[in-house]
């Protein structure tokens, strides 16, 4: 029976515009939540649907801050089996560790647990992490472990030797067939994430969280600053309020050569 | 003499538009002081005809890499490829174009030769010896990080459509010389690899509309989607969506608009009932002209639209519909 494991990053959700500290180093998280990147949110749901296919066990893992928890209690609140909590004392708020640094963190602790749990036969990361958008530690984690990787995965078949991904492409998909053991980077869209139930709530509240700590290798890659991305200021033209304006925005259409 | 060697992406021997802004991004980086020469990497025997155009987009040498297992994509012998270049030709840097494969190429690469990897980036402000001070974007776009790599080879993918993608005046007549390597590769190399494709019908798509017309939570339920869908009908367009209604599962996820969805640059986008937040923004900012339909007059999408209507969008869009129909009988 598959064991299976995802790596979760925990992020900020910030809303109409990302809002920084007055010394840019650093996004202002004040008045914001936190989520778990998109892509690794299906990662999530994959792991859990193919436990309920096959049984098995499904394990999410994250580097972060203590507030992390939160993430991995949010798994185990949709059906993850087991949460391992990797930190160390820098880890605090919006800092980050270099892609290089997580990697190898990441891959100590999966080795760690597969000497003492046995391997797993998938592992499941984001295609990106939301926030810093590195589109790396995965492919360094599974180098690290010696196996096989690919990006961009947007369905999942999960055999006894071998995993069948598919990958989206201007055309269509590609598909991949990878021997197991195996790691794939998955983007949304791969499923449609279920919510918490009551009873997964409660349980999650309860249930053990490993935490260790591993400490960071120099990674090349430092992050300095932050700034907002040029915006347009545009003067918005209105062409009315309700029904009425129809014909304006038609005659918009008209006017752009697109009736 | 110092090289960058810039990966000429390619599909079956297929190159597309961001193919060759690897070259534009490896040309920014000599002007920045990196490296004396570029030399485009072409991998596969199945692309060595893309090789001598490579002279017009500044390549000084193009080395075509071959081995049995480069036949079609595949990502780890790609990345195994361009390691063994590092290492045989220690160049300055190593450039691709920040596309799925581009980025995906130098993860491996750059995590087999153990050195840093600055994805997408947008701008080299300073080189120096072993460092170099770039700009880089995050959040899908949304946000620039300045950042130092650290590094004795400099790994970096340019953000896709940033740098110039079109043939140098500076090269005009320049041929490029010719080299072919032949690579060792793993024996687990060829595991990664394309072994099949499923082709979608064409048509009108989401990424190819010219009007888009988009709905948010505003639409409120999956046959909310009628008169969204009735309109792009009328306009031989298509329908998007935000990442709410995906969610939701009102619409697929192939429909959604934003950083974790496509990115769409059509000549309209209608956005409906979408509040306009960041991540949606990202998505279709590169629209040439918006039209936001909103209830909320000081909803984010509305201030930064060209265009906005203040209304309930199940009222507004069976009018414009019916407008249309009526101008077009
Ligand atoms: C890492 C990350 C990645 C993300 N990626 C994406 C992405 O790719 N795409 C994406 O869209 N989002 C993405 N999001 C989510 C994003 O932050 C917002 O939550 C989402 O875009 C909001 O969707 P919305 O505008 O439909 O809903 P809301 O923000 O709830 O806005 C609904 C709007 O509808 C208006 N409205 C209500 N009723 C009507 C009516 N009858 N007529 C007209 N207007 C009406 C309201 O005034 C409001 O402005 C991402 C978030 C994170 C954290
Ligand atoms: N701190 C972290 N903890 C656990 N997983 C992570 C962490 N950072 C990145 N990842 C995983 O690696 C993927 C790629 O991240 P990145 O290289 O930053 O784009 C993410 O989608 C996550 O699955």
């Amino acid at each position: 029976m598959p064991r299976i494991l995802v790596c979760v990053k925990r992020v900020p959700a910030p809303g109409a515009r990302i809002t920084l500290t007055a010394d840019h180093t650093a996004i202002d998280v004040k008045n914001l939540g936190f989520t778990t990147s998109p892509h690794e949110e299906c990662a999530v749901e994959e792991a859990i649907r193919l436990v309920e296919l096959h049984g098995g066990s499904a394990t999410v893992l994250t580097l972060g801050p203590a507030e992390a928890e939160e993430q991995l209690r949010y798994a185990v609140s949709v059906g993850v089996t087991t949460a391992v909590h990797v930190t160390h004392p820098s880890l605090v708020g919006e800092s980050d560790w270099d892609p290089q640094a997580t990697a190898a963190a990441l891959a100590e602790v999966i080795a760690g647990i597969e000497a003492a749990d046995g391997p797993f036969d998938l592992i499941l990361f984001g295609n990106e992490s939301a926030d810093a958008g590195g589109f790396q530690v995965g492919v360094r984690v599974a180098r690290k472990l010696g196996r096989p990787i690919v990006n961009g995965i947007k369905s999942i078949t999960l055999g006894e030797t071998a995993v069948t991904a598919q990958r989206e492409s201007t055309s269509g998909f590609e598909v991949y067939n990878l021997p197991l053991p195996a790691v794939l980077g998955v983007k949304e869209g791969l499923n449609l994430p279920r919510y918490p139930t009551l009873p997964g709530r409660l349980k999650s509240k309860k249930a053990p969280v490993a935490t260790s700590t591993v400490e960071p290798v120099a990674g090349g890659l430092v992050t300095e600053n932050f700034d907002n991305a040029a915006e347009l200021v545009v003067q918005t033209t209105m062409l009315g309020t309700g029904e009425a304006a129809a014909p304006a925005i038609v005659d918009l259409i008209e006017r752009l050569g697109l009736l | 003499m110092s090289e960058i060697l810039a990966l000429f992406e390619h599909d079956r021997g297929e190159a597309a538009e961001t193919s060759y802004q690897s070259l534009g991004f490896a040309r920014a980086l000599l002007a920045a002081g990196v490296g004396t020469s570029i030399t485009a990497v072409v991998i596969g025997a199945e692309a060595d005809g893309l090789a001598a155009d490579l002279a017009a987009y500044g390549a000084n040498s193009v080395v075509r890499v071959h081995h049995r297992d480069l036949t079609d994509y595949a990502p780890e012998a790609w990345g195994e490829a361009v390691a063994e270049l590092i290492a045989a030709r220690a160049p300055a840097a190593v450039v691709a174009t920040g596309t799925d494969r581009g980025n995906e190429v130098l993860a491996y690469a750059s995590a087999i030769a153990d050195v840093a990897f600055a994805a997408n980036v947008t701008e080299i402000r300073s080189a120096a010896e072993a460092h170099l001070e770039l700009t880089r974007v995050r959040w899908g776009g949304s946000l620039l990080e300045q950042s130092k790599l650290i590094a004795s080879v400099f790994v970096l993918s340019g953000t896709a459509h940033v740098f110039d993608g079109d043939p140098t005046p500076e090269a005009v007549g320049a041929t490029a010389a010719l080299e072919t390597y032949d690579a060792v590769l793993s024996e687990t190399a060829a595991r990664t690899r394309v072994t099949d494709r499923v082709t979608l019908s064409s048509g009108i798509t989401l990424t190819t509309a010219a009007v888009v017309v988009s709905g948010g939570r505003g639409v409120g339920s999956a046959d909310g989607f009628a008169p969204l869908v009735d309109l792009a009908g009328l306009l031989g367009g298509a329908v998007g969506c935000s990442r709410v209604v995906t969610n939701n599962g009102w619409r697929p996820h192939s429909d959604q608009v934003g950083q974790t969805g496509k990115r769409i640059a059509p000549e309209l986008y209608i956005a409906c009932g979408i509040s306009g937040a960041i991540q949606h923004w990202v998505g279709m900012m590169a629209s040439k002209h918006v039209l936001a339909i909103n209830t909320d007059g000081e909803a984010n999408m509305v201030g930064k639209a060209e265009y906005a209507v203040i209304g309930d969008l199940h009222k507004i869009l069976p009018a414009v519909s019916a407008e249309i129909r009526r101008r077009r009988s």
